[in-house]
């Protein structure tokens, strides 16, 4: 910890709220002051030392402290006042949302996680991303089947009861969007950490390996290069999965942080591809098949695709690669004061686990590596930190991953310089905010 | 565990279809076929010829007849394109693709519901609006791969295995610089003033404790630095009240949110608007029931909204009376 620590923390700012100012503050007491004298002539019954009382307590220390809250003095609610808890009602501010203009129709559209207010690497299920190609459903688990077909010896259906029977795994894994940060590709586009990276969550999921289903159902070795998978909502999303990726680890899911699903995110049955953007990460999956070639579906073959800078699209282009951003401070966010600041953010890479990460006060100049608070997980988030005493003037932070197969996030001119400024997806670029000396922090490119 | 799949339930299931046209049932559909589908299921969406931008991207428009050639779509290149933004037909390299999509997903608000016949006369009306095929060709299993021989940008896709493959290397690199690195100091990009509150006011979108608050997007950036000025004020807002569940439950299960939004117009007007208009008729609730029921066309432009017959009476009155309540 810097030795500046010690000067910093524990600086009150000069208001018991926080958010008036000394003269306000002053003004307010006056306020007070007259009102309760106006009272008091009116003969409103008020008590003689209430006043006097006031103006002690402003001497002697904070109201907050020295006047007793009700919950101190009054009886709180009972257990099971709410048989499924939700968050504080202080905590309201943070939710999903929509980015204005970005979609036409509210049920093929996104909505982002307000990663600016969120700490550690799960994801509260609530505020988990959505993504829907045509509405989301809340589908009857007991009428849910999966079904395996194609290059397998047998051809197979399963109910929920069958499948959660079976050997599972619990593993924690990052899904991000392909369209992730898809608005910077050519410039700053919208303000904060949730509208520039917030199609990506990280989660806890449980489900059985989709290589134990394979091999149960005798999977063709030879000639199954390649497995289909179909969700059951309208658009029956199908994406191509690898038969290497379908073997390794991904997970036929129906939990998520220790309940099922929720109902946004693929309930009951979801397949998990981890490392693969997360339209692969097929939802209310019906459907696995065995092939020999891939299936070039139409989000694999006119969306999900790179425009090239020669006119060519890349297709089945499906690794979301190693990432980071800084959380907080970020943009449109506001420092309420110079002097110290913990510095966090999240990294993730879909080809393995984060072996380190840099940060950088001034624009990419000079770095210096944060610290890793555990766990670090493969093909997950991982939560940073690092000290920063911000002297009031300008400055330029970013944060630069490195993962465990030494690649490096590269500068978003290092990006175009190979994929055009023409693409939408998989922007993995360092992403810059801008300290101004008013404390407020925006959204910029510096490279 | 589990039990073995009927060939029946196979069949009912496994709709995909390939590049190679495994997959494709036996079929045929002819342009004519297929524009009479359109105008009934697709137009409201997608325009008349295909063209429209109002609700999804354009499928049809910017190739040409010596892409067709060629296989490849010469507006892709850099400053090339002849249409403002990428079209299907412009990108999708494989026809199967767009039967198979069609087959799947639409209608929009009844996928799954086209007769096989169908699918291919309105793959092929699609294939003669964008003069991939003439006005009088019918397409069929038999000829579907003949066809896929003209399409815009069959050479257009490139394989990048690195990016398919986890232990890829990737395409873009860079170093660890950690002193004095080489960067050029100045800002290349920002967001302009005037997308300041384009994403509402993010002092509401932050936590009212800890280190930092959500800037006051409603007020210009403050002036003096930090602390000069009066911090910014901590709120809390109450999300917005989700209005009338059932009523809500109701519009996306009959589909009416496919083309109805709340506060916005997406083929047919905002429910808001429709509450502004009929504001303080005495017999709006009875009329808007009506209209629910019966469709309509001309009160708010061309576009049909077809009958919803398939309402009861109570609920149709609920909708209306929700309409009525401003559509909260």
């Amino acid at each position: 910890m810097s030795k500046d620590l010690s000067d910093v923390i524990g600086r009150v700012l000069p208001a018991p709220e926080n958010f008036l100012s000394p003269e306000k503050l002053e003004a307010a007491r006056k306020a007070r002051r007259r009102f309760m004298g106006n009272a008091l002539a009116m003969g409103a019954g008020v008590a003689a030392s209430t006043a006097a009382a006031t103006r002690a307590m402003a001497a002697e220390g904070e109201e907050a402290i020295l006047k007793l809250p009700e919950h101190s003095t009054g009886l709180g609610q009972s257990v099971v006042t709410d048989g499924y808890g939700k968050p504080s009602k202080w905590e309201a501010n943070l939710q999903r949302r929509q980015s204005p203009g970005l979609t036409r129709v509210n049920q093929a559209s996104v909505s982002f996680t307000p990663l600016q207010g969120l700490f550690g690497i799960i994801t509260p299920s609530g505020l988990h991303f959505e993504r829907h190609h045509q509405g989301w459903w809340d589908i009857d688990p007991s009428k849910h089947r999966l079904m395996v077909n194609g290059l397998v010896k047998r051809q197979r259906v399963f109910t929920m009861d069958d499948l959660m029977r079976l050997p599972s795994v619990s593993r924690i894994h990052f899904i991000e969007c392909g369209a992730n940060t898809a608005t910077e590709w050519g410039n700053v586009a919208v303000p904060s950490v949730q509208y520039t990276h917030g199609m990506t969550s990280c989660s806890e999921f449980t489900g059985v390996l989709l290589s134990t289903l394979l091999e149960m159902c005798g999977v063709d070795k030879k000639n199954g290069k390649f497995v289909l998978a179909e969700g059951a909502d309208g658009s029956s999303m199908t994406r191509t999965i690898d038969m290497d990726r379908a073997m390794d680890d991904c997970i036929v899911a129906w939990a998520m942080n220790g309940e099922m699903l929720r109902p946004e995110n693929g309930y009951p049955l979801r397949l998990v591809v981890p490392g693969v953007q997360g339209v692969s990460w097929v939802k209310y999956l019906r459907r696995i098949e065995v092939g020999d070639q891939k299936y070039a579906t139409k989000d694999e073959a006119v969306h999900y695709i790179d425009h090239m800078p020669d006119g060519t699209h890349r297709q089945y282009t499906g690794i979301q690669e190693c990432k980071s951003v800084i959380t907080t401070p970020s943009g449109s966010q506001t420092l309420l004061d110079k002097g110290y600041y913990n510095v966090t953010g999240l990294a993730w890479s879909g080809r393995g686990a984060i072996k380190r990460v840099d940060v950088s006060v001034d624009g990419g100049r000079n770095w210096r590596t944060a610290r890793l608070e555990g766990p670090v997980l493969p093909k997950a988030f991982t939560r940073f930190n690092i000290d920063w005493v911000w002297d009031g003037k300008p400055a330029i932070l970013q944060s630069r991953a490195i993962d465990s197969t030494g690649y490096v996030q590269p500068k978003i001119n290092q990006l175009r310089a190979v994929r055009g400024t023409r693409s939408v997806y998989h922007q993995n670029a360092i992403q810059s905010w801008l300290v101004s000396e008013n404390g407020e922090v925006s959204n910029v490119q510096v490279f | 565990m589990g039990r073995d799949a009927t060939p029946a339930e196979v069949k009912a299931w496994d709709i995909d279809v390939r590049p190679d046209f495994k997959g494709l049932p036996a079929g045929a559909g002819s342009v004519s076929l297929g524009e009479t589908v359109w105008e009934g299921k697709c137009a409201s969406c997608h325009g008349t010829f295909g063209e429209s931008n109002e609700v999804f991207t354009p499928i049809i428009g910017g190739t040409t007849k010596d892409d067709i050639k060629t296989g490849r779509v010469k507006g892709l290149e850099e400053g090339k394109s002849i249409v403002p933004q990428k079209t299907t037909f412009m990108k999708v390299a494989t026809l199967s693709t767009v039967w198979d999509y069609i087959n799947r997903a639409m209608p929009w608000n009844a996928p799954k519901t086209l007769k096989t016949d169908e699918v291919y006369g309105v793959t092929a009306y699609l294939l003669n609006l964008a003069e991939i095929v003439p006005g009088d060709f019918t397409l069929s299993d038999k000829n579907i791969a003949e066809v896929q021989k003209r399409m815009p940008n069959r050479n257009g896709m490139a394989f990048y295995e690195p990016m398919w493959k986890v232990n890829g290397k990737g395409d873009v690199k860079n170093v660890a610089c950690m002193k004095n690195c080489a960067i050029d100091p100045v800002v290349h990009s920002s967001l302009p003033a005037f997308a300041r509150d384009a994403h509402g006011n993010i002092a509401e979108q932050n936590r009212v404790v800890g280190p930092v608050r959500g800037a006051d997007t409603t007020k210009p950036e403050p002036k003096g630095p930090v602390g000069s000025g009066p911090a910014p004020k901590a709120v809390v807002v109450a999300a917005a009240p989700s209005g009338d569940a059932a009523v809500k439950a109701l519009l996306a299960s009959n589909a009416c949110t496919a083309c109805h939004g709340v506060k916005n117009k997406i083929v047919g007007p905002g429910f808001n608007e429709i509450a502004a208009k009929h504001k303080g008729r005495a017999d709006q609730e009875a009329y808007l029931t009506g209209k629910i029921k019966a469709g309509g066309t001309g009160v708010w432009g061309s576009v049909p909204m077809p009958p919803q017959a398939q309402l009861s009476d109570a609920d149709a009155k609920a909708i209306a009376q929700w309409i009525a309540a401003g559509a909260p």
